[in-house]
């Protein structure tokens, strides 16, 4: 049997003692659905197209957030990360921003975008980009010194030095706080919908809740889990890190 | 040799051509002011001649290193001038090669052997179609034909440590410096790469500036060795080595004059 056969039996039986459980009358509150109810209420939901569309809405936020965060990080964290000067400048503007809760940000940045992806990619980049920015610190300041002086020696320009030396060493750290991040955006993404921008998958569970569809409720609950799985998954494999582990020396 | 400066300072002997490095009083320190202050090499004046082998030995700290790093132009000099070809080095350059001790560190770990070597013709903008023979003809003379697609991390001590010379090598430099490059390695893989470097420097008529700890190898490889000692660091002594080359590991070890400069040496190093 496979891992992933293993792995599932812990949920099935738990499905399924839920589900007795409330067929038999022993759990009947109102704010717990019945496994049958939730799978009938996901078809549905999958059928019409209502939950791929908030999937795809919320996906494509998510990653926009993410891709610019990762950009934008990355690109001042490697900078940072090799000019000591400049980090000794901006540490304490970067100490002072990063604690703000990027959800605090939402009805200024509501009044500049309005409704829609560009205010709720916006916030999930502001969440993102701090975790990315520190990990590319440190990760490029834990670079081999002599790694550095190998491109002084051969005289490399400083994109050359980046592309070459700076993020291949760099990038098996980096790519776990793109990992962080990956959670982070989902996570963020979500709140601000179910909060303020009616899209995507935290907008229709809000409404499944105004609606008192508790089956429609727990069936996106469930959906949730399986894109963050998914989101991750992509990271993990996609991401630049990924092609760079296989040469760890052995010691 | 064509470097005519006007601005070089004055020649003991103008008829001599110019060497490939001179320093003139040079010393390092590091630290501002006296409490802090280290001065770790004292008003050092020594030239290397073109295609010399110059080896410095001296006790461990006693600054072979930052002399070396201070050709490489990796650090710059407190006071005094250096020179390479006439020109005052003011920081790193293609043409003086460095070949680092800790092989693995100075390696790029997610290349392959191949790769590494690339990255000396990727820096001189040799065109991707004209590296790859050229790429061959280095990893067959240093023996790592076929370690072509491992990575560094595959590779013994003795092999990195190829791979690093190849390197320095494809970049075209005019001088190579060496900072202990056998010291981690085994005895046997020590004497194959000291004849090897030997077998290289005397084919291409290269300047060579290297550092070790081992008396020995100094003697076995160097037209001349350097003595530094003293806390901050002299020189102590400039011996000039006549052993006949090419140099054998037998014979050349066996030589009474081999003994001679090592029974002097040694005493000179222990008075320190």
């Amino acid at each position: 049997m496979g891992r992933l056969a293993i792995g599932s039996i812990l949920p099935i039986l738990f499905l399924l003692v839920w589900e007795a459980a409330n067929r038999t009358g022993v759990l009947t509150l109102e704010s717990l659905s019945r496994p049958s109810d939730i799978l009938v209420a996901g078809v549905a939901g999958l059928r019409d197209g209502s939950i791929l569309l908030a999937t795809v809405q919320t996906f494509e936020t998510a990653l926009l957030g993410l891709a610019i965060a990762a950009i934008a990080g990355i690109l001042v964290g490697a900078i940072l990360g090799l000019s000591p000067v400049l980090e000794r400048i901006t540490g304490p503007t970067i100490e002072s921003l990063r604690p703000i809760p990027a959800v605090a940000f939402m009805p200024l940045v509501l009044m500049m975008f309005g409704f829609g992806i560009s205010m709720e990619a916006t916030i999930v980049a502001y969440a993102c980009v701090w975790p990315i920015l520190i990990v590319t610190i440190s990760a490029v300041q834990a670079i081999e010194p002599r790694l550095l002086e190998v491109a002084d020696v051969l005289e490399m320009p400083v994109t050359d030095r980046l592309r070459k030396i700076v993020f291949p060493s760099a990038f098996a750290r980096i790519n776990v706080g793109l990992r962080v991040a990956t959670g982070i955006a989902l996570v963020v993404a979500v709140t601000v919908e179910i909060v303020l921008n009616p899209r995507g998958l935290g907008y229709s569970l809000v409404l499944a809740q105004q609606s008192l569809n508790v089956g429609a409720m727990y069936a996106q609950l469930l959906w949730l889990c399986v894109v963050g799985y998914v989101l991750n998954a992509i990271i993990r494999n996609a991401g630049p890190g990924a092609p760079v582990t296989f040469w760890r020396p052995v010691q | 040799m064509q470097v005519s400066n006007e601005a070089v300072a004055p020649r003991r002997d103008p008829g001599a051509s110019v060497p490939a490095v001179s320093m003139r009083a040079l010393s390092l320190s590091f630290g501002a002011l006296p409490p802090a202050r280290r001065t770790i090499l004292d008003s050092i004046t020594l030239d290397v001649r073109e295609g010399e082998f110059l080896c410095i030995v001296g006790p461990s700290g006693s600054g072979k290193t930052t002399l070396l790093r201070l050709l490489a132009g990796l650090v710059q000099a407190s006071a005094g001038e250096i020179r390479f070809r006439g020109q005052p080095i003011s920081g790193p350059s293609r043409e003086r090669a460095i070949v680092f001790q800790d092989y693995s560190k100075a390696l790029l770990p997610w290349r392959t052997v191949r790769a590494n070597v690339a990255l000396s013709l990727e820096a001189r903008k040799v065109p991707a179609s004209e590296q790859g023979p050229v790429i061959d003809a280095l990893l067959a003379k240093m023996g790592l034909a076929n370690a072509a697609h491992q990575f560094p991390g595959q590779l013994s001590g003795g092999m990195q440590q190829r791979v690093q010379i190849a390197r320095c090598l494809a970049q075209h430099p005019n001088i190579l410096l060496m900072d202990e490059p056998f010291g981690a390695l085994d005895a046997m893989t020590r004497q194959g790469l000291q004849d090897e470097i030997l077998l290289l420097a005397g084919e291409q008529a290269m300047t060579v500036v290297f550092i070790t700890h081992d008396l020995e190898e100094a003697i076995y490889l160097g037209d001349r060795v350097v003595v530094l000692g003293g806390v901050p660091a002299q020189i102590v002594k400039t011996v000039d080595i006549d052993l006949p080359r090419p140099r054998d590991q037998l014979t050349t070890r066996e030589d009474p004059r081999f003994l001679a400069h090592r029974h002097r040496l040694f005493g000179l190093l222990r008075g320190h």
